[in-house]
């Protein structure tokens, strides 16, 4: 175990970020890691718990006192072994994971929770810069073919599982990269594209396949699928966003935050965007409506476009500054949380509702808003009312919107399968098996959890591939 | 003849247990006389509190008497019924119970005479008994299974030469006989008993109670029933159901104790048939088997195997040191010669293990031997007119004490022998002595023996093989948890590494993992009727040391050819070890041959080969045997991808055990070599199924290959790993071994100490017979499929197995890993529910901790409720009248935070629930409400073995006195506080010393059996008349059979634990394989509690990792009236498992003393009181629908459980539930409606307390004069309670209370008594003087007329001043064994003292004017000792282990020493060393020896005083070196805050 003492001895250490005024004039990821010996250090905090609750609270189930106690005693290459026993892209998440391991961290009750996201990551790039991340080749093939839609963190992980076991795995991605929501959904200065090039090296390398630019269900008929391959996997992601139908939502300068990002990245790793294509924001007043992580990469790319102010608009009440952990620990807390990009600069408004936009000439100039009281009714439900004579008008020049997204797109490939959706429009198909309602088609992800996190996403893609596994030769070595 | 019920549910009569009171009275010169007859039935009046009655109070456990042949009194009565007989010599007498069936007794008899005649003698004819069952007031239950009791008489025939053959001849027809009868299917066989049959002794017995004995048998008051020696023998037996047959005498012995290793003894006994030739007995031998028949007592089949001995040649007292040798090896006090002795009979035979006072006679001889512990007490005396008595205790005739010229005891190992014939005494160095000069054993062991170690064979080591370890791990179930938690620590420091908490994981067979084959077996330990024994602190009886190869013939006493012994010191063997037994033939010109046979079989015959192929390996072992192969080495070395091992516990006992059925085992040796073994677990079962020695290969590997990654600190080197990992071993088989009282490997080795749960009998019965199993399970196709599962594991394609082990999650939760209770899911679940005070979230916690389907943990997960007739919620009792059945576990202050401790008293006192002290005392503080009307007084006050804070206050301040005889997670151990866990207010608590770590002994010195336990309640009952009085015990097989004698023993609580409860601190083997399933346990105590009609008188609680409402109403239809919640609590406060409660870093302050950490406490009361309000809640809704109003009307009615298949899975199939919902018929409440009678009314000190009501009531000093006698037992400790309810520990003032008594006191004279009573006996006292003194005063010295001299002779027995916390006690005489053990602040002076003195002390005074035993401060911690070494051999006596020795330095030398004197030394010598060091011994001990020359006017003490200067340099000062430490420690902080106090002053 770490050292039974290290949590009363030593103090957590943050990652050290570069200074804002610096950060903010380009797309480069500006956090850097601690020493190899402070990271030791950090790794003696765990307590090596008996019931590891960061263990559960981690959607992946990384074994984290197992490896915290490897690196705290300097055995990287067997922490590597361990942390890639459960999860197929540490250098995934250990950049852009929320990490619920830390607030789940039993240290986190009484102090500091451990700094498990950054051994993580420390661990997996340790692992790539002494070459120890090798392909892992499947010793024989099976001949199965399996196609895999959707290049996100579900449809990678299961890809990777599914050749590691000696099955043909061709990954289909609409987009002209492979990636997902993490590719073109996340800013460049978070999450540095190379890092998943790097890890596809290694997925070609043990026999998976990408074929990018190809739309399934649009340029391609989805059931050409189906009599092409022995399994295939919909890991398309959940990538309808949610709307705000209200008054002047058609002026322009209102864009689904995603328009932003995904031509912004775009731009970075070197994609032409014709200036009239690309949004900048540039001297403008911007508004974000929606306080989470999309919200605040909006902010981020905004800031570093030189945008004259930025006010990010959250309907749900300002969460306290501290939670109760008594009663929220080990699980997820509301509480107040500042993103790297909003530290760069922003104003944060809470219990705000949006009424109308305003505009000339056709594009948007302002935005009503009003402000919200939230309580709860006899049932325990939560309701919303507007506070009377609160409105409030906010220079808009530019409004993003990232409120998330409610569901899988529909047309197209699943409308083409005619696949069962549950009442939230996912796909349809339960986490032991993994099924659709059509034979040999398979869903994981967020196509099939709806909108989540990127370690959800890989924990169903592994799960899943082992579920393809099991169908195609009745029983498999993959863990769940 | 027999009322024992026969097997039903999971009540097995083979459970049974007993032990007693013993003695004899004999006359020196053989003169037979009436008197002594008499005299024998007296001592058994005066041992009636040692025996015990049943549900109905004239319903005796047994009793009898043995005597020589009275030939006055035959020779008169014979003619009447026509027998002629010859003379004495001549005749031999059968004293036999027949079937009351006409028919039956008929066929009996013609047996009997068939046999005799067939051998040679003659029947002379029959005799009628007469008896009187109505004088000797027998009850129905007695009456009802009475035999007809007919003496046989045979003459002896022409083919006996002389009367010791004929002697011989009545031995073999017994045999004969009674085996003839058992194979016939008489209605009832067992009504058949021969009591006894030979020509010099005749025993007569029953189920009586002592006085019963004469009354019944009328022959006995006649006064021509003449014997110079008589036997006698009280029983207290567990059950009520003892049966004639089972009373003592037996043929040769009355036994006080219990042979922990009768199952493995018995074993070997019959591997022995066709090993063994006798030239005494002849073709004779081969009539007697089986010799030692099934279902009988341990006792019984002892005598048995001594009748064997003797008949086959050997002396009396030759065959007793050979069947209970003395402790020899390691012993540097004894002769060479002895030595030699026995270990050349060590070879011969395993020791016949456990406490034992055993009496023995052949009618010539009478003597009697102790164990090699002295855990039973026997003292004797002999008389100026040749007589001697011994008995379990002094007093139990009134012989004048100017006729006495000797009072002493029988020691540890030791032996007493009365030759009749010779007319003399014959002492045990004289008896040992001459048997160890009759033959020249040096040079015999010299020509026979071969150490391993002296083994010259040339061997090349085979390497260890990197390449395929994984593989190789993972074929044998090997986990990372196995390295990280069991194996790496022991390779590291040579000790099994200790964890925390209970264990909430699934037993094997319901885990649906593959699960090790020795996970399958629960350890036994002792609890109540035999003590564990400490292998740390007395190590010195244990021994590890392992025969491999053929047994000697047992009966060939001189053979002239000797047989090769080859002996290892310990049975792990190195594998160069191995490879040199394996070569052994090439060192020992080939009288050794080893054969090597595999445990693989091939894997494509995969679960379904495995029967075949062990089928094949007993065949091919068999004939290894007969093909004169005298090692068998099994191994599974040649494990690989095509070959499965078959699993090496398996493989191992069934060869053993064929070959036991072949006759053959004692013809070979039987070494593992295995790749499974890995922990403490699997060497104990391996030993414990007959494995003579073990090597570990693949787990020498593993440690190897984990050293060369760098994974050990860097001072280990790669020769250290295998010396520490075979030390750590060792360690833990002593540990495994001593928790059921074995203290020699030979002994346990083949000894199946251990209870299966979830196998199939059939399994069992084939390759485990004899073991028992209680609950059925898998079988071999099960097992068969584990092992193909584990292999596919390596060797099939799962893909994180290619790189790493499985993750285990045995000891700690993990995803992919074994099943827990207890999850991030619950404790969250449970927390948030309790803090936010919201029923539902509870609700879905017990759902999840409930609903076990698909992950079954418990036995309980398995049952279902039937269907009731519901009622309304309405009608069932409130939730508050629920909570006050409630109570949680005995949690020490110490090993939890005073925080977390009073968090939960002041809980369960808003609740009118009670909480538990734990062991550790109560600060006295918590006895005064708070201001806010919150308490937090523990209304449990708990008495464990160490007696920590255990004062008569304490006591005094109890709702409920709890005894614990065993705690769930390691049941058989005691416990360590280390010393940073003792800081100040521990320390206080527990009257010991900030800094010095306290030890709890593995047993309670003064309970090692049954009738020690009822003398403990009785004390406790004394000190405090309101409290009730529980014990605490653990579910193993059994426990009914226990509790039933501890409900006998007048318990008015039991506690039934399972083994899964938690722990402070705990080894990991402890934790996961001792004890079973409370769900058994309570089961079984309830029916057997029925059965014997006692339920009704005691009250019920179950106990062991209990969480919800409905785990409650199970327990309640199992049969708890009450239900304890341990983990469950602590959670609810705030714990959340973190499992380091034994590192003191428990980051919520729960089980920690660390300042910092307490801090971050956060329970709260109301925490607490919101959990155990929805508990109530929850079992009223399950109450609501089986349709209970009432908690008591649910109490027993197990009818309303069954097994839910539906949550079975592939393992669990085979469980069968049905022996735990076993309704019992009986006319006995089923839950707890009557208190229990504990004779207190007719106590002497009813009298003292009305004599002392002017000191009581107001101060005023009071003499009372009395006399005493043995029967008297806890004198003046009533009187303390009282003194202690109104004036705490304070007491009164010194001498308020002047007790002169005079005679013999009955054992615990002056236990707890308190401050201000002074008791000054003239005369002598038994066991436990003194026990817990609290600050009183005892004193004794021989009466004036005596003319013994006191200095040499014994003033009191054993376990005297244990636990005392305060007072004085001065003995003009010598102690017993175990003299202030675990004093923790009294002051005492004695004249000698037996072995084991001052263990454990950790406070206090002792000055010994004499001689001590050996193994004196073993333990010790505190307090000091001063010895009188006038031979300057005491150093040798002594445990040096934490104690330094000092010259005690006069007082001009100690002054110079010490530059400063502080304390009160003149504080009437109650010196309290505590405030000063070193300075003053010279003062402190002249005064202490001054007083004690006062008060017993001590010869001794006058002649030290009158050569001061001369025997003050023969005193030796005894001081652990840690309180030395500590001490200066203190007197250095003391004298910086005077220093600071001064500037600042």
């Amino acid at each position: 175990m770490g050292k039974p003492t290290g949590f009363k001895e030593f103090e957590r250490q943050n990652l050290t970020y570069a200074p804002v005024a610096e950060r903010v004039t380009n797309f480069k990821e500006f956090s850097k890691l601690p020493a190899e010996d402070d990271l030791k250090t950090q790794g003696a905090r765990c307590m090596d718990c008996g019931i590891p609750f960061c263990h559960n609270g981690c959607p992946v189930n990384n074994i984290i006192p197992d490896w915290n106690d490897l690196v705290y005693h300097g055995h990287w290459r067997e922490a590597l072994d361990t942390l890639h026993s459960t999860n197929n892209f540490p250098e995934f998440t250990g950049r852009i994971c929320p990490a619920p391991c830390e607030e789940a961290c039993t240290v986190n009750l009484i102090g500091d929770a451990v700094t498990i996201k950054n051994i993580e990551l420390s661990i997996v790039e340790k692992g790539f810069e002494n070459n120890w991340i090798q392909p892992e080749i499947a010793a024989e093939k099976t001949g199965k073919k399996v196609a895999i839609v959707g290049s996100g963190p579900a449809g990678l992980a299961c890809a990777q599982q599914l050749a590691r076991v000696g099955h043909d795995v061709v990954v289909f991605e609409k987009e002209n990269r492979i990636g997902g929501l993490m590719r073109y959904g996340i800013p460049n200065f978070k999450f540095d594209k190379a890092v998943i090039d790097r890890r596809m090296e290694q997925m070609r390398a043990e026999g998976v396949e990408f074929r990018v630019n190809q739309h399934i269900g649009v340029d391609i008929p989805a059931k050409s699928l189906l009599d092409e391959f022995d399994a295939v996997v919909l890991t398309g992601g959940s990538e309808k966003p949610r709307d705000l139908p209200i008054e002047g939502r058609d002026l322009q300068g209102i864009h689904f935050a995603m328009e932003l990002l995904t031509k912004q990245t775009k731009r970075v790793l070197g994609d032409d965007i014709p200036e009239d294509e690309f949004i900048s924001t540039k001297g403008q007043h911007v508004v974000v409506i929606g306080g989470g992580d999309t919200g605040s990469d909006c902010i981020g790319t905004s800031n570093r476009h030189g945008a004259a102010s930025i006010t990010q608009l959250e309907i749900m009440p300002a969460p306290p500054e501290e939670p109760n952990k008594l009663i929220t620990w080990p699980d997820w807390p509301m509480k107040m949380r500042t993103s790297t990009s909003q530290e760069e600069g922003c104003e944060r408004d809470f219990a705000v509702t949006t009424k109308r936009f305003i505009g000339e000439n056709g594009k948007v100039t302002g935005i009503v808003c009003a402000r919200v009281d939230w309580s709860q009714d006899d049932s325990g439900q939560w309701k919303m009312t507007e506070i009377k004579g609160s409105e409030f008008t906010l220079k808009a020049d530019k409004v993003f919107l990232a409120m998330g997204f409610v569901h899988p797109v529909h047309e197209g490939m699943l409308d083409e399968l005619g696949l069962a959706k549950d009442a939230r429009g996912n796909v349809s198909a339960n986490m032991n098996d993994y099924k659709t309602s059509l034979d040999k088609v398979f869903s994981a992800g967020d196509m099939r959890r709806g909108q989540s996190l990127v370690v959800w996403a890989i924990r169903e893609g592994r799960q899943c591939a082992a579920a393809v596994d099991t169908y195609l030769m009745g029983e498999t070595g993959l863990p769940r | 003849m027999t009322q024992m019920p026969k097997k039903q549910g999971l009540y097995n009569a083979q459970h049974e247990h007993d032990a007693c009171g013993v003695g004899f009275v004999a006359h020196i010169k053989n003169q037979k006389s009436h008197d002594i007859v008499e005299k024998g039935l007296e001592i058994l009046l005066r041992l009636t509190h040692r025996g015990a009655a049943g549900a109905d109070p004239r319903e005796g456990d047994g009793a009898g008497i043995l005597i020589q042949i009275p030939d006055d009194f035959f020779q008169a009565v014979a003619p009447d019924s026509d027998i002629t007989l010859p003379a004495v010599g001549e005749y031999g007498v059968g004293m036999v119970f027949l079937p009351q069936d006409d028919a039956h007794r008929a066929a009996c008899e013609k047996i009997i005479e068939d046999t005799i005649t067939a051998e040679g003698q003659t029947v002379l004819g029959w005799r009628d008994v007469p008896v009187d069952a109505v004088r000797a007031d027998l009850p129905e239950s007695v009456l009802a299974c009475e035999p007809v009791t007919r003496q046989i008489f045979v003459g002896k025939g022409s083919n006996c030469a002389d009367q010791q053959a004929f002697e011989r001849k009545l031995f073999v027809i017994r045999k004969i006989f009674e085996n003839q009868i058992a194979d016939k299917a008489f209605g009832d066989k067992a009504k058949f008993y021969v009591n006894s049959l030979s020509t010099r002794t005749i025993v007569y017995k029953g189920m009586f109670l002592s006085h019963q004995v004469g009354a019944y048998f009328t022959d006995l008051s006649d006064a021509r029933m003449k014997s110079a020696l008589a036997l006698v023998h009280q029983r207290f037996s567990t059950n009520t159901f003892p049966s004639w047959e089972l009373a003592h005498p037996f043929r040769m012995v009355a036994h006080n104790g219990e042979i922990n290793t009768v199952r493995g003894n018995i074993n070997w006994m019959n591997a022995r048939r066709h090993s063994m030739k006798s030239k005494y007995l002849g073709d004779d031998l081969d009539k007697v088997w089986p010799l030692i028949p099934e279902n009988q007592s341990d006792t019984a089949c002892f005598d048995n195997a001594l009748e064997l001995l003797v008949m086959g040649g050997y002396s009396l007292t030759h065959a007793a040191m050979l069947l209970i040798p003395e402790a020899w090896s390691g012993n540097n006090l004894m002769d060479e010669k002895r030595k030699a002795f026995y270990e050349h009979h060590a070879a011969l035979m395993e020791p016949w293990d456990g406490p034992a006072a055993v009496a023995f006679t052949d009618g010539i001889q009478i003597g009697a031997t102790l164990d090699r512990n002295g855990l039973r007490p026997a003292r004797y005396l002999i008389t100026d007119d040749d007589l001697v008595v011994m008995a379990s205790e002094m007093g139990v005739l009134d012989i004048p004490e100017e006729k006495i010229i000797k009072k002493w005891r029988l020691q540890p190992g030791k032996m007493f022998l009365i030759d009749l014939e010779e007319g003399c005494i014959i002492d045990d160095s004289d008896i040992k002595d001459a048997l160890a000069l009759e033959r020249d054993y040096k040079k015999i062991l010299a020509e026979t023996q071969i150490q391993i170690e002296d083994l010259n064979v040339d061997v090349e080591v085979k390497q260890p093989q990197h390449d395929d370890l994984l593989n190789k791990q993972q074929a044998f179930g090997y986990t990372k948890e196995n390295l990280k938690f069991l194996m790496a620590p022991m390779a590291i420091t040579g000790m099994e590494a200790t964890g925390s908490m209970g264990n909430d994981t699934p037993h094997a067979v319901l885990s649906n993992r593959a699960k090790p084959l020795y996970n399958y077996f629960r350890q036994l330990f002792a609890q109540v009727t035999n003590p564990p024994i400490d292998p740390i602190r007395e190590e010195m009886v244990m021994s590890l040391t392992s025969f491999i190869g053929p047994n000697p013939n047992l009966l060939g006493l001189d053979d002239e050819e000797p047989t090769l012994r080859l002996e290892v010191h310990q049975p792990v063997l190195t594998n160069q070890d191995l490879e040199k037994v394996r070569n052994i033939h090439e060192a020992t010109q080939g009288k050794f041959r080893t054969l090597t046979l595999s445990m693989c079989y091939p894997a494509d015959s995969g679960a379904a080969g495995m029967g075949v192929a062990i089928e094949s390996l007993c065949k091919q072992a068999e004939r290894a045997v007969l093909d004169k192969f005298n090692i068998i080495i099994l191994s599974d070395r040649d494990m690989d991808e095509q070959h499965i091992p078959i699993p090496a516990l398996l493989a191992t006992s069934a060869v053993h055990q064929h070959l036991i059925t072949k006759g053959l085992r004692v013809e070979t040796g039987l070494v593992v070599e295995t790749g499974s073994a890995r922990e403490i677990q699997h060497f104990a079962t391996l030993a414990g199924f007959g494995a003579e020695a073990v090597n570990p290969y693949l787990a020498f590997e593993t440690l190897i290959d984990m050293h060369s990654r760098g994974h050990f600190p860097s001072d280990i080197t790669a020769s250290n790993i295998e010396p520490r990992f075979i030390k750590a071993m060792g360690k833990g088989l002593y540990k495994v071994m001593s928790k059921m009282g074995i203290s020699t490997y030979q002994s346990y080795c083949g000894a199946q100490i251990f209870e299966a749960f979830g196998l199939s009998s059939e399994f069992v019965d084939k390759y485990f017979k004899g073991t028992a199993t209680q609950i059925e399970g898998v079988g071999l196709d099960e097992i068969a499929k584990e092992a193909v599962m584990r292999h596919q594991l390596a060797y099939g394609n799962s893909m994180i197995h290619k790189k790493m082990l499985d993750v285990g999650g045995e000891y700690e939760w993990r995803v992919r890993g074994e099943q827990h209770a207890l999850t991030p899911e619950t404790i969250a679940k449970l927390q948030h529910a309790v803090r936010t005070n919201n029923y539902d979230l509870y609700k879905e916690f017990a759902d999840m901790i409930n609903n076990q389907k698909g992950r079954l943990i418990t036995l309980r997960g398995l049952f279902k409720f039937n269907k009731g007739n519901s009622i309304p919620l309405s009608e069932v009792e409130p939730a508050t009248n629920i909570v006050k059945r409630f109570a949680t576990g005995a949690m020490s202050f110490g090993s939890i935070s005073h925080e977390a401790h009073s968090t939960l008293a002041i809980a369960m006192n808003r609740l009118g629930g009670k909480s538990n002290t734990g062991e550790g005392g109560e600060e006295v503080e918590r006895f005064t409400p708070l201001a806010n009307g919150d308490s937090m007084r523990s209304a449990i006050k708990q008495v464990a073995s160490g007696r920590f804070g255990v004062t008569a206050e304490y006591l005094a301040n109890a709702d409920q006195i709890q005894i614990k005889m065993a705690q769930g997670a390691k049941p058989g151990e005691g416990g360590q506080l280390p010393g940073h866990k003792v800081d100040n207010r521990i320390g206080k608590v527990r009257h010991s010393t900030p800094g010095v770590g306290l030890i709890s002994p593995p047993p309670h010195h003064d309970i090692y059996s049954i009738e020690d336990l009822a003398q403990l309640i009785f004390d406790l009952k004394n000190t405090n008349t309101d409290a009730d009085i529980s014990v605490k015990l653990v579910s193993e097989i059994g426990v009914g059979t226990v509790a039933a004698g501890v409900v006998k023993a007048h318990a008015d609580h039991v506690v039934i634990a399972g083994h899964d409860g938690g722990t402070g601190a705990s080894p990991m083997t402890s934790i996961k394989y001792a004890g079973s399933a409370w769900e058994v346990g309570l089961a079984e105590t309830q029916q057997t509690l029925l059965l014997n009609r006692l339920r009704s008188r005691t009250r019920l609680q179950a106990d062991g990792q209990m969480r919800t409402g409905r785990d409650v109403a199970i327990a309640a239809l199992l049969g708890a009236d009450e239900v304890a919640f341990g983990t469950i609590a602590l959670i609810a406060e705030g714990c959340v498992m973190m499992r380091k409660c034994h590192l003191n870093t428990c980051p919520v302050g729960v089980a920690t003393q660390d300042a910092e950490l307490r801090k971050k406490f956060i329970g709260k009361p109301e925490d607490v009181v919101n959990y155990f309000m929805y508990v109530a809640e929850e079992t009223r809704e399950i109450m609501a629908e089986l349709g209970f109003k009432t908690f008591d009307e649910m109490v027993g009615r197990v009818d309303m459980l069954d097994t839910d298949d539906a949550v079975r899975h592939w393992k669990s199939e085979g469980i069968d539930l049905s022996p735990i919902f076993h309704q019992v018929e009986s006319s006995d409440n089923k839950s707890h409606s009557q208190s229990q009678d504990h004779g207190l009314d007719t106590l002497i000190d009813n009298k003292l307390i009305a004599e002392a009501q002017p000191a009581l009531e107001n101060k005023t000093p009071v003499v009372i004069n009395t006399g005493v006698c043995n029967v008297d037992r806890s004198f003046g400790t009533m009187l303390s309670g009282k003194v202690a309810k109104k004036y705490g520990h304070a007491g009164l003032p010194e001498d308020t209370i002047v007790i002169n008594a005079k005679g013999t006191a009955g054992q615990s004279l002056g236990a707890w008594l308190a401050r201000g009573v002074f008791i000054n006996l003239v005369g002598i006292g038994n066991d436990y003087v003194g026990k817990g003194l609290s600050g009183g005063r005892i004193t004794i010295r021989p009466p004036e007329e005596t003319p013994i001299k006191a200095e040499e002779n014994s003033i009191v027995g054993n376990t005297v001043l244990f636990g005392a916390v305060d007072g004085e006690a001065y003995f003009n005489g010598i102690a017993g064994e175990r003299f202030a053990v675990r004093n923790s602040g009294a002051v005492a002076v004695v004249e000698g003292v037996g072995d084991h003195g001052c263990e454990y002390m950790t406070g206090g005074t002792v000055v010994i004017l004499g001689e001590t035993g050996r193994n004196f401060a073993a333990g010790m911690s505190g307090g000091m000792a001063y010895v009188f070494d006038a031979s300057g051999a005491f150093e040798q006596r002594c445990n040096m282990a934490q104690v330094s020795l000092e010259p005690v330095l006069s007082e001009d030398a100690a002054l110079e020493n010490n530059y400063h004197l502080g304390g009160d030394l003149e504080t009437h010598g109650k010196v309290d060393i505590r405030h000063s060091l070193s300075q003053n011994d010279e003062k402190i001990l002249h005064q202490l020896i001054v007083r004690h020359v006062h008060y017993t006017n001590s010869a001794r003490g006058k002649e030290i005083l009158d050569n001061w200067d001369a025997s003050l340099e023969k005193f030796v000062k005894v001081i652990p070196v840690d309180y030395k430490r500590a001490l200066a420690e203190r007197e250095a902080e003391q004298k910086t805050k005077q220093v600071k106090e001064s500037a600042h002053g």
